[in-house]
């Protein structure tokens, strides 16, 4: 969204980024976190897991805020997501 | 009031009452049940016994829930006991078998009466001896034990504590509405909590303990839940983590052992008292309260030069069949009352063989054998 | 970046037997989500996972205990309940969770619901409603809606199903929430403040059973039921939970129902054996 000022505590706030792990021979491609994911950083591939599902995949984990959502609505607990702290804005 | 022990002592009390004092005396700190004649005053009496024993009495919305309630306090470190009567023991039956596949020590009372269904419910029965033996779906073993009296009610409910505790499974207190509702002097020894049998402890860390592992006894050591093992057991077919595997080559090891555990061990668990059975040429096989009735008529023939004797079987289950075929080469033949049409009878001939007959003199419930009714059959087996 | 799970950073992990993983459930189903809630629960409501102990019955739901590295029990059809019911008697100190399914709970085991409802034994009953049987190949249960396709219901089920909030509320519980798989932050807050509220409490998870319940009932899909969820749930905490019923035209309606105090099994039984025993030494120093 786009603010008319920058918010006093700007220079003090650090957006989280990311780094989000799925396990391929977990994952049973049901889509949940794809579809869910607030940012869009996860597609479905076509890429086939060992037992033949349809695999998710990190498009684009720049866009991940570390929100979790992915790993708490993973059925298979195939996804973790990490953090580092980074500023988002730092790029 | 408050006895953290059994009783001692001389009583006069029913059978129902001996059985909840033995229960107490063998350490039996929970009962879950439903009222049912002609168990209900054992259910009574744990109500009013344990909590003066710091034990918990529950009373479950039905039998069903009565053997869960059972089967989960004994995972809580509880020795645990419930008692019902026929209709009782059927919907117990399903639950009896996760006794047995948990391998859950625990004693389930039934206080028999005539059948089927809702049959006579105030009125003597032995009608579920067969029940008692396969009423549960599934290959498996389990042991029952028969009492003739309250006095023997008494002690064979701390014995079926102490088998259940040795060999991790239900142990079945088959008896009936005489010795339940009938009244004699019962005598209350003093049971030391050392001299009874309790499960065998784990002796490995919580990492490498297995729920089913075992040494050559068959019997693996039981961890309770609470005590940090973190374990996991399963109805369905396990291997020795306890968890499930659904293949042909771990069903036969489990059910083996399950078995056998009981089967290797009948010398343990086999239990008989014999009058005048040595110079026998006719043996009354009886059990619970025909014995008593058999024996009379066992003194009735010898004292008209009837060589008879009495064998009371007093564990049923696993039957005593090493010791009927001994005897079946001796005697002629096996005379066997019980209140039914033919149960136990079955099991004596399939053991005689055709070295002895063996005779059912059957009484169809409601009431107990007279001496004349033996008498005849023994009669009629000398000749 | 895709690979591997690092187990270290998941706080969950150290309560899943990791020896059993994957586990059974189907691709998209709504279990495994509830399940990890769970499990966060345990660590948020500061539960000593030693003396935690999970009792299922049969079902997939019924599958949870094989997978969880806690004591645990997997019993008999409906009877997770009488059993969890005799621990939590002979050690009161145990926390006692029953984890299973709709038709495990609320057909064949509806009796024993109700009942420890009704004694308010100290007990959490996390019931994963999928509205149907799932792992038999997806027959109707007591809480599949009127005019569901099941198996058993070709035509459409003819039955009303229970409303299980009203239901538990009216048998006496302390706690009732139900929240759909989607409200996993939600239903993250409601297992850990039923873990640490005293009395019955119970959670209804409504969940996706895509390849059964879901391909039957136009949710191919377990986004589809996610979707649906989404669209049709109304989070109302507090209301009454007799608005509750489910529907397949109607609202979803989700929250926290009943959030009340009363003594538990345990308090009655030791206030009742407490008085007597008094009333007895009483009488003896007579």
């Amino acid at each position: 969204m786009k603010l008319w000022r920058k918010p006093f505590d700007y220079a003090d706030k650090a957006t989280a980024r990311g780094h989000v792990y799925i396990d391929n021979d977990r994952c049973k491609g049901c889509g949940y976190c794809v579809e869910f994911c607030p940012r869009e950083v996860l597609k479905m591939g076509t890429e086939l897991s060992p037992k033949g599902y349809n695999l998710a995949f990190v498009e684009d984990e720049d866009k991940c805020l570390a929100c979790g959502f992915c790993e708490v609505i993973c059925p298979e607990f195939a996804i973790t997501v990490s953090t580092d702290g980074n500023d988002n804005r730092a790029s | 009031m408050t006895e953290k022990q059994g009783l001692v002592g001389e009583f006069f009390i029913n059978g129902d009452v001996a059985c909840a004092e033995g229960a107490i005396s063998a350490g039996c700190r929970f009962f879950a049940g439903y009222p049912i004649t002609p168990a209900t005053e054992t259910a009574e009496r744990m109500s009013l016994r344990l909590p003066q024993v710091d034990g918990v009495y529950i009373q479950m919305e039905d039998e069903i829930a009565s053997m869960n309630a059972v089967l989960g306090a004994s995972w809580a470190g509880v020795k645990a006991m419930t008692t019902t009567s026929g209709p009782g023991f059927s919907l117990m039956m399903e639950n009896l078998g996760l006794g047995v596949m948990l391998e859950t020590p625990c004693v389930l009372v039934n206080i028999q009466r005539a059948g089927p269904s809702t049959g006579l419910p105030t009125l003597a029965g032995q009608q579920d001896m067969m029940q008692a033996r396969w009423g549960s779906h599934g290959s498996y073993e389990i042991i029952a034990l028969s009492p003739s009296s309250p006095q023997e009610i008494f002690d064979l409910t701390i014995t079926a504590f102490d088998l259940s505790e040795k060999y991790r499974v239900p142990v079945l207190v088959m008896s009936d509405e005489v010795v339940g509702h009938m009244s004699e002097k019962v005598v209350m020894r003093q049971v030391a909590p050392e001299s009874l049998i309790t499960r065998r402890r784990p002796e490995v860390e919580p990492e490498e303990y297995l729920p089913y592992g075992t040494d050559s006894s068959l019997i693996p050591p039981m961890a309770v839940a609470g005590e940090g093992y973190r374990f996991h057991v399963t109805g369905l077919t396990h291997d020795e983590r306890g968890y499930p595997v659904m293949t042909a080559e771990a069903q036969d090891r489990l059910i083996r052992r399950l078995v056998d555990k009981i089967r290797l061990n009948k010398a343990d668990i086999i239990r008989y008292k014999e009058i005048q059975v040595e110079d026998a040429d006719v043996i009354v096989c009886a059990y619970g309260i025909t014995t008593r009735i058999a024996q009379f008529a066992v003194k009735l023939a010898r004292d008209k030069g009837i060589r008879a004797g009495l064998l009371q079987l007093i564990t049923i289950w696993p039957f005593a069949e090493e010791h009927i075929r001994e005897l079946s080469s001796q005697a002629k033949a096996f005379v066997v009352p019980e209140i039914n049409y033919g149960q136990i009878v079955l099991e004596v001939e399939r053991c005689a063989g055709d070295r002895a007959r063996a005779i059912l003199v059957p009484h169809m419930g409601g009431g107990v054998h007279s001496p004349e009714a033996i008498l005849e059959a023994i009669q009629e087996a000398a000749r | 970046m895709t690979g591997t799970v690092n187990e270290e950073d998941a706080s969950i992990a150290k309560y899943l037997r990791q020896d059993r993983m994957p586990h059974i459930w189907c691709s998209g189903c709504g279990i495994g989500p509830v399940l990890g809630c769970f499990l966060r629960a345990i660590d948020r409501a500061e539960i000593d996972p030693d003396k935690l102990a999970v009792i299922s019955g049969i079902g997939c739901t019924g599958r949870v205990a094989g997978y969880v590295k806690l004591d645990s029990f997997h019993t008999t059809h409906g009877r997770a309940i009488p059993f969890a019911t005799g621990l939590k008697l002979a050690n009161p100190e145990l926390k006692v969770v029953v984890f299973s399914g709709d038709g495990d709970l609320v057909a064949i085991g509806g009796n024993h619901l109700i009942h420890a409802a009704r004694r308010n034994i100290d007990m959490t009953v996390i019931c994963v409603n999928n509205f149907n049987y799932g792992m038999t190949g997806g027959q109707v249960g007591p809480t599949a809606p009127f005019e569901a396709r099941t198996t058993t219901t070709p035509y459409g089920n003819f039955e009303f199903p229970f409303n299980l909030p009203y239901l538990t509320c009216a048998s006496g519980a302390s706690y009732v929430a139900r929240w759909t798989v989607l409200h996993i932050r939600q239903l993250d807050t409601a297992i850990a403040e039923a873990l640490t509220k005293p009395g019955f409490s119970f959670i209804e998870v409504i969940a996706p059973c895509p390849p059964v319940y879901g391909r039957m009932n136009k949710e191919p899909e377990g986004t589809d039921s996610l979707h649906y969820y989404q669209e049709r749930s109304v989070v109302r905490n507090g209301a009454d939970p007799k608005d509750a019923d489910i529907d397949l035209n109607g609202p979803i309606v989700v929250g926290k129902f009943v959030d009340r105090q009363r003594p538990t099994l345990w308090d009655n039984l030791n206030q009742v054996v407490s008085k007597a025993k008094e009333r007895a030494t009483a009488k003896a120093k007579v």
